[in-house]
């Protein structure tokens, strides 16, 4: 268990290496000189000249690099070249509000997803495990934006019952921030529940065909108490490791959500970034989410590793 | 078992695990439905130019957001062109997008988590801990990155989907190889002396093939989202040329006096996803024994 | 006795009254369409930013609805008799948001921070400007190499805006993150991409026409998005409005809509000497071909059918209201026929050429409109969309044959062709390099007789739209909508919003 553990901490460090690697060479790789976009609509050549050397644009590709590293390994990410912020600041100013997105993202994708798996697993192959199966699928089969749109349109527009976009602190004011949450979790929290549905209906079905099952339903005890008592209890184990895998997705999905509803999260500010050719904002956020992307998977295995303890054993 | 040793004489046929599996398939209802769908679309997509009523690139200056009549069954666009017409040919553009997506990812993936689960060793280490660099990346913003990189086309959106989707596959294979590599027969063939080509090829990565297609139904399924979500940033198809995504782009400005603009695309996209969603999830279920 | 006990129970009346009324601040919630850049004057370089610095920054002089120069923290100006020297009287009592003191030494501070400081955007805007003099503390000349006409129009801008020289010199690079100037509003806060704040400031010179307390400036990207928080209250005021949203705003009488045309152009550019793509091609090689395109174009469909409506149509670098327009060259009308006898007899019945376009969906809806109307007088158009940051670089290598660009515009005329049809100019795409046109272009510029400036303007449009390296389509509208609780909004052609006299009531 302990080497295990060794193991994959160990593993961290080339992986976060070829991550440094593939987004910096992504971003280094754009066409067009990014002194153009970011010098101003009258492409003044001094101010060219300058951002070419104030980001050392005309040195080799693997020197830029080295300069980059060693100011993330000093725990300097760079400025925003647009906006002249520390992208540290960016990332500590944003990330707050992308994760509170993804909490929320995810409780409702619980909500949505166990109901739907629990509900497709005990009523199989009735209309009510078609219609689970489609509810639970709906959110992963429509563009996100697209029903972030729709969304606004009918709660905001013409219901009015909450605002469009825009974002206001949890510690500032509670419901404000709720209000404005609810819509784009909601579309967030969609997609992903599909994915746990699948998995709690097939976690379900498993358990619910186990001895264990039986036994209970043999003791005579209610059929709602077999299933959320004791099923469910046991299926839900691997679900919930689930939602830290889910990361990477939930980050993808913010990507678009936080566009329509102007959420200023990481997803936002990276698509800006790529587009303003703002490097040192894509670099170092694509960096930070990999790192939390690659702790929580840890964690997950982990987890999951400690509370089942056959796979202990067949550790190779 | 006693049964089976008492009539020797009468021993059932063989069917194979995939025929087994497809007999399991065609008794859920849902996966056929959604067979059914993806089958229309692709009848859609390869008689287009027979089945549409127009020109999806004719502009009719007259016609600019006309409502859906008898000329136009689903409407016209912001500059007159037919929407039925488009969202047929667009059938192309987002079937494409799907399935070259995810063919790029397999003719990756496979071989190359073949290879790392196969050899083994620092190979091994190599490839997985790129993978799992490439998985950490949220997987859109690879997909923008590259098709930013690439130039904003459906053929680059394409091609920066299927390399953002390649790790996945990559993984896949990997753990089906590793699974069955340690089992007798492979062994066996060892033994006898078969190249590890041949074994790679012919006793490992049938045993891959089942989840793999699962993995790739549901990967078309997002690759067909993902285009859209390109085209919405101005990077996939571009006009005039019509897709789902890039008419559901164009359409959000118009909501309010061109609705039907947006309504078939939509539309459109949310069925077939939806047809290769449950597709997937029951070859999943047909090709998994315990869920019966 | 009697009379101050009446008076004070009148004053507590009105006190009563007035309090709850003035107590109730006024903010205004604006929606704007990017986010801007950095909020320094010096380094700022997007259109956006000067809608907020609109609200933060004094200029010495601005303009009004005619384009007109009038004064604002300089009170007048004076051209020495040769012409190189502006003197400028400033306006007294005007206290930067620290509360330090607007004077000459500050004016000659800024000027040289425009002028000198590493990566300042302001450089080429006063390239003239070779000295400034404190000649007392309201006054301050400006010493050029050579006659500058369009200095007054510059200082109506970014390179005219005054900051605080404590806080820019306390805070150097970092000033934007913090700004400090003397416009009505002081600066509060930012959160990147999600609002700015400026706060009312007290000792603003012209506080009488300052009625909103506060402004929160909203970036929302999305016109559809923006729109929707207007309709849905949580906007007071947006930009830049969708012009297919128009007809639906028309009807609701919650809310009211401004425009005005622009001070820019939107046209197409068409590579005749940047690089050796323009021999390869028909159009950049044979000026009948071009003129053979130009007059496929129907511009006023063009505008009916990509904007609505929502533009005039023009032909020249300035608009046909623009007092500077060159009269003698009227719009062409579409003429198919003679188009296509134009290219009969060039030798070329059906060029063919790559149309690159900016992914931005006007340009696209310019574009596809344009391949259509084209093809009919045998043009074989091919979009390429490109995206906008790499269609910048392509244009600036040449790498392109024709191009739709879109300009914003500047106050003076010589703003938007200077740098775009004079030799190895920055902005100059299309690659045009003829020396009577750079001669006519300089002489433009350093003659500051306003009727002598039109005559050389007419003259400069008779040979440049002869030979069509830029072909201008048409004039984009500024589009604003807001609560009908708003008032007092002056429609000025550089599309920014000016804040004295706005009033929510």
């Amino acid at each position: 268990m302990g080497s295990y553990l060794i193991r994959r901490l160990a593993q961290i460090v080339p992986t976060l290496f070829f991550v440094s690697v593939l987004i910096f060479g992504l971003q280094q790789l754009l066409p067009g000189d990014p002194a153009m976009i970011l010098a101003g609509e009258e492409r003044d050549p001094t101010v060219i000249a300058y951002l070419h050397q104030k980001l050392h644009l005309d040195e080799p590709l693997p020197v830029r690099y080295l300069y980059w590293v060693g100011g993330v390994l000093k725990g300097d990410l760079g400025d925003s070249q647009r906006i002249q912020k520390p992208v540290l600041d960016l990332v500590a100013e944003k990330l707050p509000v992308t994760i509170e997105l993804a909490a929320l993202a995810i409780v409702i994708a619980l909500a949505i997803g166990v109901t739907a798996g629990v509900v497709s697993a005990v009523f199989r192959d009735t209309v009510w495990d078609y219609a689970a199966n489609v509810f639970a699928l709906w959110g992963l089969s429509t563009p996100n934006f697209w029903l972030g749109i729709m969304l606004i349109l009918l709660f905001s527009v013409t219901l009015g019952w909450l605002p469009a976009s825009g974002y206001v602190s949890p510690f500032e004011d509670l419901k404000a921030n709720l209000a404005a949450m609810i819509l784009p979790a909601f579309v967030l929290g969609n997609a992903i529940a599909a994915v746990l549905m699948r998995h709690t209906r097939s976690a379900m079905l498993q358990v619910l065909s186990s001895d264990y099952v039986r036994t209970a339903r043999a003791k005579g005890l209610d059929e709602h108490v077999v299933v959320l008592k004791h099923a469910l209890r046991n299926a839900l184990t691997p679900v919930i490791t689930l939602g830290a895998l889910e990361f990477g997705t939930l980050l993808s999905g913010a990507v678009l959500t936080e566009q329509v509803f102007t959420i200023p999260g990481f997803g936002k500010l990276i698509v800006d970034a790529v587009f303003n050719r703002d490097y040192a904002v894509v670099q170092g956020v694509v960096l930070c989410t990999a790192t939390a992307y690659i702790t929580l998977n840890l964690l997950a295995d982990l987890a999951y590793f400690l509370v089942n303890p056959r796979l202990r054993d067949s550790v190779r | 078992m006693t049964s089976a040793t008492a009539n020797i004489g009468a021993l059932p046929r063989e069917i194979s695990p995939g025929r087994r599996a497809m007999r399991r398939l065609a008794r859920r209802r849902g996966a056929m439905v959604g067979l059914g769908v993806v089958v229309f679309f692709a009848l859609l997509a390869l008689l287009a130019p027979q089945l549409a009523p127009f020109d999806p690139l004719a502009t009719s200056w007259s016609a600019v957001r006309k409502a859906p009549s008898a000329a136009h069954w689903f409407g016209t666009d912001e500059i007159g062109r037919d929407v039925l017409s488009r969202v047929i040919f667009g059938a192309r553009a987002s079937l494409l997008a799907g399935v070259v997506s995810v063919s790029i990812a397999l003719a990756f993936g496979v071989p190359i988590g073949l290879a790392a689960g196969y050899v083994g060793g620092w190979i091994d280490g190599l490839i997985s801990r790129m993978t799992d660099a490439m998985l950490a990346c949220p997987f859109l913003i690879l997909a923008i990155a590259l098709a930013a990189f690439l130039g904003p086309s459906l053929t680059n959106a394409m091609i920066a989907i299927g390399i953002s989707a390649t790790p996945i596959f990559v993984r896949l294979t990997r753990a089906a190889v590793l699974q069955v590599k340690v089992e007798d027969y492979v062994e066996a063939a060892r033994a006898v002396g078969n190249s590890h080509l041949r074994i790679a090829l012919r006793h490992i990565l049938p045993n891959a093939v089942p989840p793999l297609i699962v993995q790739a139904t549901l990967a078309i399924a997002a690759a067909v989202i993902a285009e859209a979500a390109l085209s919405f940033l101005g990077l996939g198809q571009q006009p005039p040329a019509p897709s789902w995504g890039s008419m559901l782009n164009t359409a959000k400005n118009y909501i309010d006096n061109a609705p039907w603009m947006a309504v078939w695309p939509g539309l459109s996209i949310f069925l077939l996803v939806l047809s290769f969603n449950l597709l997937g999830d029951g070859l999943r279920d047909a090709f998994d024994p315990k869920s019966r | 006795m009697r009379n101050t006990s009446r008076a004070f129970r009148i004053a507590l009346a009105v006190l009563a009254v007035a309090l709850p009324v003035a107590a109730a601040a006024q903010t205004l919630r604006f929606g704007l369409a990017e986010d801007p850049d950095i909020l320094d004057p010096t380094l700022a370089r997007t259109f956006v930013g000067r809608i907020v610095f609109a609200a933060l920054c004094d200029k010495l002089f601005d303009i009004d609805e005619k384009l007109n120069i009038v004064p604002q923290l300089a009170t007048s100006y004076q051209w020495s008799a040769d012409r190189k020297a502006l003197t400028i009287k400033l306006r007294q009592g005007v206290t930067f948001h620290d509360g330090e003191k607007f004077d000459a030494a500050a004016v000659k501070f800024n000027i040289e921070r425009h002028k000198n400081m590493a990566g300042s955007n302001r450089r080429g805007e006063l390239a003239p400007v070779a000295s400034v003099d404190v000649v007392d503390p309201a006054t301050v000349r400006l010493n050029l190499s050579a006659p500058f006409a369009p200095l007054l129009a510059q200082l109506a801008d970014r390179a005219g805006m005054m900051v605080s020289p404590k806080a820019a010199q306390a805070e150097g690079e970092k000033f934007g993150a913090k700004p400090v100037c003397s416009g009505p509003f002081r600066f509060v806060e930012r959160v990147a991409q999600d609002r700015i704040v400026v706060e009312r400031y007290p000792n603003y010179w012209n506080k009488g026409e300052i009625h909103l307390d506060k402004i929160v400036y909203v970036p929302i990207p999305d016109a559809t998005v923006r729109l929707a928080n207007l309709k849905s209250g949580q906007l007071d005021f947006i930009e830049r409005v969708g012009t297919s949203d128009i007809p639906s705003l028309k009807t609701d009488s919650r809310f009211k809509i401004s425009r005005i045309t622009e001070i820019g152009y939107q046209g197409i550019t068409i590579n005749v000497g940047k690089s050796e793509l323009a021999q390869k091609n028909p159009l950049g090689k044979d000026p009948r071909v071009r003129e053979a395109f130009e007059l496929s174009l129907d511009r006023e469909g063009i505008v009916q059918v990509a904007m609505d409506g929502e533009a005039d149509i023009g032909n020249q670098w300035v608009a046909p209201t623009n007092s500077f327009y060159a009269k003698n060259m009227p719009i062409p009308k579409r003429d198919v026929a003679r188009a296509k006898a134009l290219l009969a007899e060039a030798g070329v019945p059906n060029p063919s050429f790559t149309l690159m376009t900016p992914t931005t969906s006007d340009a696209q809806k310019i574009a596809q409109v344009v391949q259509s109307m084209a093809k009919e007088a045998g043009f074989d158009v091919k979009i390429q969309a490109t995206e906008f940051a790499t269609s910048l670089n392509m244009a600036d290598k040449g790498d392109f044959e024709a191009y739709v660009l879109a300009w914003s515009g500047r106050a003076d005329p010589d703003g938007n062709i200077f740098s775009f049809a004079a030799c190895k100019q920055p902005l100059n795409y299309s690659g045009i390099c003829k020396p009577e046109i750079d001669e006519l272009l300089t002489k433009s510029r350093t003659t500051l007789d306003t009727g002598e400036r039109k005559k050389i303007y007419e003259q400069l449009a008779a040979l440049l739209l002869k030979d069509r390296p830029d072909i201008y389509v048409f004039h984009r509208h500024w589009l604003w909508a807001y609560t009908n609780k708003l008032s007092g909004l002056r429609t000025i052609p550089d599309g920014l919003v000016r804040v004295q006299g706005l009033k929510m009531n």
